[in-house]
């Protein structure tokens, strides 16, 4: 699927065009910067492990880097592993003309940690973790974070069932406006 | 709340049904065909798993033996989102449609199978008859209403199938952005293309086209390859990719921002000067006048303007009021009534004419792209509910993906967990109504400050209104013979440095101030500077159009004179803002950290930064009229400014503490950019070609009484020539002459047609009220149904338990 190849395909490049967001030169960029993971290999795989992924600038201190390869991976044994197919997807979600919709849809499933299909509790307080950083300082107390909580799903969870689904993550998203800007990585 | 159970790993059927809704291919279509089928295989499930059930109902006998009463009990204490549900309610609640509406792929395809649907109505090219099978024909459902619960059609190849069938009735277009906006992997839908693509290519070849719409066919695809190889080109343009993204990957989004606006700004620029260059320089540079007397280049012209430059492509006076003519000798005035002498042929290009229609038509695209990026913008950062959500947005809106550099990602946690703090202190402690002294006190502060502000401006005024008029004396009463002289400089210096440090004393008065939010400190910032820089242009423009465009006395060319005020006034912004980064952000860096020992670098000032950007903007649009070259001018300067701010702030500066709300601030800049600045340059503009009479002897609109007659004398030629167009000299006099009635009716459509929009978003608000409460009840309606099929369970356990119990007994018996 043109992983291993050096070129891209000229077809398989105008394909690529027509269902993702990018532009020719981003998708070349991206072709060009997911070989050179694999270059030191004689037999670079279609599939690359998580943690040369993790290893690329734009995601190595991102708290929430874990997660998008996970939401992003295709691999049946779920370990984070992506193709080229995989990470062309995750540029797409994040790249400059991809619709409010794509990226709520993503960072949604980004922020569902446990991937039961919607926010509980336990997925909050671990998405205020991630934002607050891991020194005691920044960190919120148990108080604090049962209180935000509460308030959160007091905003945002319109039919009570203790829990935001995507409708209403999509609708709290919706009015924030700078989501779309902030909800982007380049290469 | 799901919570996960743990299964027994002998149980792999149970396991496979508990597993995340990712894995599930199902589609779900209805809520009452899952329950029905969760209901029905319930006897099975309790044989099957009889001995889990047991351990769970020795270990938690008291929280799953009554789960109405318990629940009531977590509506007493107050708590009614902790629900304890036995497993095959979680099972069930796991299952749910709108928790695997966004994960299982089934639910996506289904959903967009809706929308391709919708589109497809929508664009009138529903399915025929003839391609629904017999048996979902009946006339009872409709026409097109393939979307109702078919009751067969549950498997995901049939609705794959008709996705697929919708996509191919696409127009290509709709097709490229549906498969680009469906949340699917790229694999998947490079198979959906496949199909939709390889059924259309089959049903072309098999239907004969005839070959003018084959021919149609082909002109479109041609149409848009070229397209969208234009749009690569585009992108590919980009200009400054790397260099912003390594200021956004350190400072965020909010710093970024002004970039961009920089960027923004010099394509503006850029557009200007290709059109001025092309219809206006060109020409003129091709056929040069006879010049009087030229003098030789110095250095000071760079900086005055004057001197050389005097008499050159760049100011007014230059250009001439002749039509010009190629490879003809004579020439002709457009004021003069001499028939043409003996000259046919070749082409003719009138420079009054084009010299006003150019301005007219620069000024005229400039104000609908303004306009069109502002509502754009605007629509963006304007929400229609305003419902107080801070916090919720704040977790899931706040984190900025942009920012790449370790210890700027540790800032920005730091930042976000501060903020977090004080929105939750300021909740939980509702600050209630400060004792009157204290408020009292608070807005004699502010009293006293908009005093201390609005009283510096009016001092700046006056100063530069007498100053202004002194230097003029001066220059008219010594130098009236040359054009150049150091002295010149002295207005703009004296502007420049108001400019300067007013600011700073605004910030000094601000900083006595104490404000409730930091956005509302930021606002009030932005509108004193912006009043500042208001009225010294305003008085500026007063000086140039209203005393010596008056009465020009001595001045052979007063709007060359005029642009070259203008053009030393951009020079002078520009040594200025040199100046003040390299004083006010590299000394000030080095003098805090090692004299006053401050860890902290200062902060890129954003708000002043991009008003000062505006203000010569301004001053370039307002002299468009009297240097054509301005935009060039301007073009250096904003690339050389893009450097050094960059440099300056990768060196001296720090992330900003206070967030940034980044499209909000945009729209507010572009909103500046669009009504005090254009708008002024504009009515200054306006003004000047209205009403003030041109310099007699220079410029393409000498002899004329106003500049606006070279285009009334067209119009008159071309009606004599052709008496048709006798209409445009009624439209020309009933419009332009009276200009109150075509501004009281410009006016009374604005008006009507916001009234319009303000009712619609009003009612759109109530809507929005009354689905809320709809899903609320919506959301009772489930946990009833929830809790009843809860009952329902727990009534046919406690038969089996018993039945279980019994055995047990009996086996340890033996």
């Amino acid at each position: 699927m043109g992983g291993s190849a050096s070129q891209l395909p000229k077809e398989q490049l105008a394909e690529y065009q027509e269902l993702t967001f990018l532009s020719k030169q981003e998708i070349l960029l991206a072709h060009k910067r997911f070989n050179e993971l694999t270059k030191d290999e004689r037999n670079p795989p279609t599939r690359v492990p998580m943690d040369k992924i993790l290893a690329l600038p734009e995601l190595k201190s991102n708290p929430f880097r874990k997660r998008i390869c996970h939401v992003f991976s295709t691999s049946e044994v779920k370990d984070g592993s992506l193709t080229f197919e995989d990470f062309l997807d995750l540029l797409s979600a994040f790249s400059d003309s991809a619709t409010l919709e794509i990226k709520s849809h993503y960072a949604f499933r980004i922020f569902d940690f446990d991937d039961d299909g919607t926010l509980d509790g336990g997925d909050l307080e671990k998405l205020v973790n991630c934002l607050t950083g891991d020194t005691d300082d920044t960190r919120l107390t148990q108080e604090e974070m049962r209180q935000l909580i509460t308030n959160i799903l007091e905003e945002s969870d319109i039919d009570k069932d203790g829990t935001v689904n995507l409708s209403e993550f999509q609708h709290v998203i919706s009015r924030s406006p700078d989501f779309v800007s902030s909800f982007k990585i380049v290469l | 709340m799901a919570r996960s159970v743990n299964f027994n790993p002998d149980s792999h059927h149970l396991e496979a049904e508990m597993e995340s809704p990712i894995d599930e291919a199902a589609v779900h279509d209805s809520f009452s065909h899952l329950i029905e089928e969760q209901v029905q295989g319930f006897p099975n499930a309790l044989e099957m798993d009889q001995l889990e059930l047991d351990d769970e109902a020795r270990d938690d006998v008291g929280y799953l033996v009554n789960p109405v009463m318990r629940q009531e009990e977590c509506h007493q204490q107050g708590d009614p989102h902790i629900e304890h549900w036995s497993s095959a309610t979680l099972r069930i609640l796991s299952s749910m449609p709108s928790r695997t509406i966004g994960r299982s792929r089934g639910a996506i395809i289904s959903q967009y199978y809706n929308r391709t649907m919708q589109l497809r109505r929508r664009r009138q090219s529903r399915p025929s008859i003839r391609d629904f099978s017999h048996s979902s024909r009946p006339s009872i459902r409709g026409y097109g209403g393939v979307e109702s619960d078919l009751g067969d059609l549950h498997e995901e190849e049939t609705k794959r199938e008709r996705l697929v069938n919708n996509l191919q009735n696409l127009s290509v277009s709709d097709r490229v952005r549906m498969l680009r906006a469906m949340p699917l992997s790229v694999s998947e839908k490079t198979e959906l293309r496949h199909l939709a693509l390889w059924h259309k290519e089959r049903s072309f070849s098999r239907s004969n086209i005839p070959c003018c719409s084959q021919f149609k066919y082909y002109l479109i695809i041609a149409a848009r390859q070229t397209w969208y190889s234009w749009l690569s080109l585009l992108s590919s343009l980009q200009l400054w990719q790397t260099a912003l993204k390594t200021v956004s990957g350190r400072f965020g989004t909010g710093v970024l921002s002004y970039f961009v606006f920089l960027r923004t700004l010099l394509f503006f620029n850029i557009f200007l000067f290709s059109v001025t260059g092309l219809f206006l320089v060109l020409p003129q540079a091709v056929f040069p006048p006879v010049l009087s007397n030229t003098t030789g280049l110095s250095g000071l012209e760079l900086l005055t303007g004057g001197g050389y430059f005097t008499e050159s492509v760049m100011f007014y006076g230059y250009y001439t009021n002749v039509t010009l003519k190629k490879d003809c000798v004579s020439k002709e005035s457009i004021s003069s009534t001499l028939s043409e002498v003996g000259c046919h042929g070749g082409l003719s290009y009138n420079m009054p004419l084009a010299y006003f229609f150019t301005i007219g038509g620069t000024f005229f695209v400039t104000c609908i792209i303004l306009v069109y990026t502002m509502s754009k913008l605007f629509g963006q950062s304007f929400r229609i509910d305003k419902s107080q959500s801070i916090l919720a947005m704040k977790v899931f809106c706040s984190w900025d993906f942009k920012v790449i550099k370790k210890t700027s990602v540790k800032l920005q946690s730091e930042n976000i967990s501060t903020l977090l703090k004080e929105l939750l202190a300021e909740i939980s402690h509702k600050k209630g109504e400060a004792p009157i002294r204290q408020r009292l006190g608070r807005i004699s502060m502010h009293l006293l400050a908009w005093s201390m502000c609005v009283g510096s401006i009016l001092a700046c005024v006056f100063a530069v209104y007498y100053f202004s008029e002194y230097m003029y004396e001066e220059f008219r009463a010594k130098y009236s013979k040359s054009s150049d002289s150091p002295s010149l400089l002295a207005l703009p210096v004296v502007v420049s440095s108001i400019n300067l440090l007013l600011p700073g004393f605004f910030n000094i008065v601000a900083s006595m101030e104490k404000y409730d939010s930091p956005s509302v400190r930021t606002y009030v910032s932005i509108s004193r500077n912006l009043m500042l820089k208001v009225s010294v242009l305003g008085i500026l423009c007063y000086h140039w159009l209203g005393r010596i465009a008056a009465n020009p006395q001595s001045l052979v060319c007063w709007e060359t004179f005029v642009g070259q005020e203008l053009y030393r006034f951009l020079v002078m912004d520009f040594i200025f803002t040199v100046l003040d980064t390299f004083f006010g952000e590299f000394l000030w860096r080095l003098f805090s950290q090692k004299l006053l020992k401050r860890r902290r670098k200062p902060v890129f000032d954003i708000a002043r930064n991009v008003l000062e950007m505006i203000y010569g903007q301004t001053l370039a649009w307002m002299g468009l009229l009297f240097t054509p070259l301005l935009p060039a001018v301007q073009i250096i300067k904003l690339i050389c400014l893009f450097y050094m701010k960059k440099t300056s702030l990768m060196m001296n500066c720090q992330v900003p503490r206070k967030p940034w709300r980044a499209s909000q601030m945009t729209t507010i800049f572009i909103t500046l950019l669009c009504f005090p600045s254009f708008l002024g340059a504009a009515v200054c503009v306006t003004c000047t070609m209205w009403s003030i009479k041109p310099s007699q002897s220079c410029g393409p609109f000498r002899g004329l009484q106003t500049m606006i007659q070279s285009g009334k004398l067209w119009v008159k030629q071309l009606e004599s020539a052709n008496s048709n167009l006798a209409w445009l000299t009624w439209v020309h006099t009933y419009l332009v002459e009276n200009p109150v009635i075509f501004l009281f009716l410009t006016a009374m459509i604005f008006f009507i047609v916001i009234y319009f929009h303000t009712q619609v978003v009003d009612g759109q608000r109530k809507i929005i009220t009354l689905l809320q409460h709809q899903i609320e009840n919506e959301g009772k309606d489930k946990k009833f149904l929830i809790t009843k099929l809860q009952a329902i369970h727990e009534q046919s356990r406690p038969l089996s338990s018993q039945r279980i119990r019994g055995t047990s007994e009996d086996s340890s018996y033996y």
